[in-house]
C-alpha cells in the first residue's frame, strides 16, 4: 500500500503531486487553482473574524467522523459563535512519515466535504512530512476567515437571559473518549461532529437577538460557563434534568466515573438569548431535524459572583466547576 | 437507568431531607462518610444544599488512592524506571503525587505505563507483551481486590512468567476500627461503604460497632439511599440508640458474597498495611499467599513500604483531614499551595478526596 | 472506590458474561456471582459483576424510602 515518505514533503515533484492529487482535486476553487505562495481575496464589507485551531485527535478516525471533518466543523464553529459566516480556510498539514495515502485521502475528502457543506473555500495550504515518530500521523491546523453577521460580546449578556443548547451534549469526546481507550464496549455511541453556521444564522435570520454564544469543546459545558461567567460577571444557573444526554452517554459517563458535563463537544452550541424570545428560539432550534432535542438548560442569574451553579436532578444544588484535568475513566 | 433513576427522584429527596432536618431539630451533627464514592456522589447531587447546616457530613479514609502511602508510590515509580518494564494501572492513580512526580509524570518522561479499567485487562496486556516484565499496581478495598485474586488465579492457571502484582490492597472494617479507637475523633455516626461491604457484608462491622457505639448505616450510592442512611443514623442519635443497619439491602447481604470472600481468601492473606495519614493499621492489607508468591511484585524486585514520615513534613493535614478532624478548607494549603492543579497532599488528588470534592463544590 | 453500576445479563459466555445499560453493552468477569441467570441484573464494578440485584429488595427499599420521605417513619 502506499504511503507518504519524507520525499512527500520535500517540495518536490512528490510534493507537487501530492497536492494536485490529494488536495487540489478534492478542495478544487478559483483562489486555489491560482496556486500562487498566497490566496488573493476580494475585499469585503463590513466586520471580519479569524480564527485559527490545531487538531491533534487520537484516534484520526473515530465513530461518527475524522480529524478532517474535526477540523473543518471546528473552526466553522469558532466562527460561528461569533456570528461570523465562515468564508476561506487555510489548511495545514503535518504528516508522519509512513501515513497511508488511503487514510489521507480518506481525511481531505470528508474535509472538502463539510467545508463545500459550510460554503467554506479552501483557499491556501500547506504539507509538511515528518520522519517517523515525530508526530502522530497527522496533526491538522485550519485558519478560518468569516463575515460577521452581528457583533457579540459577552457585556451583551444580561440578568434573566436564557441558556439554550441545540442538542444532547457529550457525545462527541466520549466517543472519541472510548475509541481512544479501546474500552470494550459496544454501544450505539457516535460523535455528533457538526459544524453550526446553518443553525446560527436561521437563528439570526429570525431576529433572534442573541447576545452571546459559545461552543462548548474542550472541558464542555463546564468549562464554557465558568469562562462566560468570568468575563460577564453574572453569575450562571443550570438545570441537570433539562440538559438533554443520550441513554448511550448517560449509561457510559456512569460506567465510568466522568462528569458528562465536562466532556468535550463539535456540534454544540450555548446560545444566551433574552428571556422573552427563549420559547421562540427554542421552537426554530427544535424545527431543525438535528436539533430536535435542542433544550432551554439554564439563565443568567442577577447576583454579580461568577459562578456556575448546577440544579441537580435529585433537587439539590452546587457548584460548577472549572474542570482541572483531561477527564478519564476512573473505578473510584 | 434501572435501579438508578428510581434512587434519585428530586421529589421524595427534598421530602427525605425535610424529614431529616426536622428530626435533627438542630443538632449539631457529624456523620462521617467512609467511602470517597459516597464523598463523590454527596457533593455530585448537592445534598448539602437540601439538609441543615446543623448536619456535617465529613470524609473518611474511603479513597484508596488518598490512603495509598508514600513508600508505595516512590516504590512503583521506582518500578516505573526499570528497563523493559510495563506498568499498568487503574487511571485514577495516574495523578497521585509523589517525590515530586507521579506515574503521569514518569509516563510524559517516557516510562510504560498503561491504563486498565478492569485487572483482567492485565492478564491480556501480559499476554500480548511476553518479552516485557507486566506489573499491576493493584490497589483498592474489598470491592476491588477479588478482580485482581481473579487475575492472580488466571494468571497461574495459565502459567504466565512475565507478569506480577504489587499488591496494594487493603480492607475496611480495620481501618474503622483504628479510627474507632482514636479519642480524639468526635463522631455521631458511620455512613458505611455500599460496594465494600457487597463483599464483606454487614456482619464485618460487628466489632466496630461495639468498639464506637455509634450508629452505622451500609448505604447505595444514589441520593435517596445516602439520605435514607442519614436518615436512620440521626434517629439512632436522638434515640440515643446505637445501631448497625442496611440501607442497600438490595446488593448487601449480612454476609456478604461468600464466593467472592473465598476467592480473596485463596489467594490474599491479611497482614498490616500502611495508609497515608493513619500510618500502620493491623490486619488491614492483603498480601499475596505462598501459593501466589511467584506473582508478588512486593517479593521479586524487594519493595518495602514504611509508615509514612509524618506528612505534617509536607506541611498538609491530609491525615487530620481523613480522619475527620480538620475540614479542608482548615488546611493552611487548601486552595492556596494546594489545588487539583498542583495537588500538595492526596486528598486533592482524586475525584472522591475529601479536599478534592471540597474544592470543587464550594457553595 | 469502588464505582459500580446495575446492567442486566443478556448472554452467557463461560466466566464472562455480556451485560447491558442503556444503548451500552459490556463484557464481565462473573465468578463472584452464584447462579447467574439471563436477565439478572449485576452490580459491575471494574469488568466484574460483584453481586447480583435483588429485585423484591430493592423494590421494598423503594417503599420504605417513599414511606419515610411522606410520613417519617415512627420514632
Amino acid at each position: 500500500m502506499e504511503h507518504i515518505t519524507l520525499s512527500h514533503g520535500s517540495g518536490g515533484s512528490l510534493t507537487q503531486k501530492l497536492v494536485r492529487d490529494v488536495f487540489f482535486s478534492r478542495f478544487n476553487n478559483i483562489f486555489l487553482r491560482a496556486s500562487d505562495d498566497a490566496a488573493a481575496l476580494p475585499a469585503m464589507d463590513g466586520r471580519l473574524a479569524m480564527t485559527t485551531d490545531s487538531f491533534v485527535v487520537d484516534p484520526i478516525i473515530f465513530p461518527g467522523g475524522d480529524i478532517g471533518k474535526l477540523a473543518v466543523c471546528g473552526t466553522v464553529n469558532d466562527l460561528a459563535s461569533c456570528a461570523a459566516e465562515p468564508m476561506y480556510f487555510s489548511v495545514s498539514f503535518i504528516l508522519e512519515e509512513g501515513l497511508g495515502f488511503d487514510v489521507l485521502e480518506k481525511i481531505a475528502g470528508s474535509m472538502a466535504r463539510e467545508a463545500r457543506a459550510c460554503g467554506v473555500s479552501v483557499v491556501t495550504g500547506d504539507t509538511k512530512v515528518v520522519p517517523r515518530g515525530k508526530a502522530d500521523r497527522i496533526f491538522i491546523n485550519t485558519t478560518g476567515i468569516g463575515k460577521i453577521h452581528k457583533t457579540l460580546t459577552s457585556c451583551l449578556i444580561r440578568p434573566s437571559d436564557k441558556i439554550l443548547v441545540n442538542g444532547p451534549v457529550g457525545q462527541h469526546g466520549l466517543s472519541v473518549l472510548s475509541a481512544r481507550e479501546k474500552l470494550p464496549l459496544a454501544s450505539s455511541l457516535k460523535s455528533d461532529c457538526k459544524s453550526l453556521w446553518g443553525i446560527v444564522k436561521l437563528l439570526l435570520q429570525h431576529h433572534i437577538d442573541i447576545h452571546f454564544m459559545r461552543d462548548p469543546t474542550r472541558g464542555g459545558i463546564s468549562a464554557a460557563a465558568n469562562e462566560i461567567a468570568q468575563s460577564c460577571g453574572y453569575s450562571l444557573a443550570f438545570y441537570e434534568k433539562k440538559v438533554p444526554v443520550t441513554a448511550s452517554c448517560r449509561s457510559l459517563s456512569e460506567l465510568l466515573g466522568l462528569e458528562i458535563l465536562e466532556i468535550a463537544n463539535e456540534g454544540k452550541m450555548l446560545f444566551f438569548v433574552p428571556e422573552a424570545q427563549a420559547n421562540r428560539a427554542l421552537k426554530i432550534l427544535t424545527s431543525i431535524p438535528s436539533c430536535r432535542q435542542a433544550a432551554l438548560i439554564g439563565e443568567v442569574l442577577p447576583e454579580k459572583k461568577s459562578k456556575v451553579y448546577l440544579k441537580t436532578s435529585s433537587g439539590g444544588s452546587r457548584i460548577l466547576g472549572m474542570p482541572v484535568a483531561e477527564p478519564i475513566p476512573r473505578i473510584c | 437507568m434501572k435501579y438508578v433513576d428510581d434512587f434519585r427522584s428530586s421529589v421524595d429527596c427534598l421530602a427525605l431531607a425535610k424529614r431529616i432536618n426536622a428530626l435533627c431539630a438542630g443538632r449539631a451533627l457529624k456523620i462521617m462518610e467512609v467511602c470517597g464514592t459516597h464523598t463523590a456522589a454527596i457533593r455530585r447531587f448537592g445534598l448539602p444544599s437540601i439538609l441543615s447546616e446543623k448536619i456535617r457530613l465529613i470524609s473518611g479514609p474511603g479513597c484508596p488512592v488518598c490512603v495509598t502511602s508514600d513508600s508505595y508510590l516512590a516504590n512503583a515509580l521506582a518500578l516505573a524506571r526499570r528497563k523493559n518494564m510495563t506498568l499498568a494501572t487503574y487511571a485514577d492513580m495516574l495523578r497521585v503525587p509523589a517525590a515530586g512526580t507521579s506515574l503521569e509524570g514518569a509516563r510524559g518522561l517516557g516510562a510504560d505505563i498503561r491504563v486498565v479499567t478492569s485487572a483482567l485487562d492485565v492478564l491480556k496486556m501480559a499476554k500480548a507483551l511476553p518479552a516485557r516484565q507486566v506489573v499491576f499496581l493493584a490497589v483498592g478495598f474489598e470491592t476491588t481486590a477479588p478482580g485482581t485474586a481473579l487475575l492472580a488465579k488466571a494468571a497461574k492457571k495459565e502459567g504466565l512468567k512475565n507478569l506480577r502484582i504489587y499488591s496494594g490492597h487493603k480492607t475496611i472494617p480495620q481501618a474503622l476500627m483504628a479510627l474507632g479507637s482514636d479519642k480524639g475523633l468526635k463522631l455521631d455516626g458511620f455512613i458505611l461503604p455500599g460496594h465494600v461491604s457487597v463483599i464483606t457484608g454487614l456482619s464485618a462491622y460487628k466489632e466496630v460497632s461495639r468498639l464506637t457505639r455509634l450508629p452505622s448505616v451500609v448505604c447505595g450510592f444514589e441520593p435517596m439511599d445516602i439520605l435514607t442512611g442519614i436518615y436512620r443514623i440521626v434517629e439512632a442519635v436522638v434515640l440515643k440508640k446505637p445501631i448497625l443497619g442496611n440501607a442497600y439491602e438490595r446488593v448487601v447481604r449480612p454476609q456478604g458474597n461468600a464466593r467472592a470472600r473465598r476467592i480473596l481468601n485463596e489467594v490474599f492473606v491479611s497482614r498490616d498495611s500502611v495508609w497515608r495519614g493513619l500510618g500502620v493499621i493491623p490486619g488491614s492489607g492483603l498480601f499475596f499467599r505462598h501459593g501466589y508468591s511467584f506473582l508478588d511484585a512486593a517479593l521479586a524486585f524487594g519493595l518495602k513500604e514504611s509508615a509514612d514520615k509524618k506528612s505534617a513534613a509536607l506541611g498538609c493535614l491530609c491525615a487530620d483531614v481523613l480522619k475527620g478532624k480538620t475540614a479542608p478548607a482548615r488546611c493552611p494549603y487548601f486552595g492556596r499551595a494546594c489545588s487539583p492543579l498542583s495537588p500538595k497532599g492526596p486528598c486533592m488528588v482524586s475525584r472522591e478526596g475529601s479536599c478534592r470534592t471540597h474544592f470543587e463544590c464550594r457553595v | 472506590m469502588c464505582l459500580a453500576i446495575p446492567m442486566k445479563i443478556e448472554r452467557i459466555e463461560g466466566a464472562y458474561a455480556s451485560v447491558s445499560a442503556p444503548s451500552l453493552e459490556a463484557r464481565v468477569n462473573i465468578q463472584l456471582l452464584s447462579k447467574p441467570r439471563k436477565g439478572d441484573y449485576v452490580l459491575v464494578h471494574a469488568g466484574v459483576a460483584i453481586e447480583k440485584i435483588n429485585r423484591r429488595k430493592a423494590q421494598e427499599t423503594l417503599v420504605f424510602y417513599r414511606q419515610i420521605a411522606e410520613k417519617g417513619v415512627d420514632l
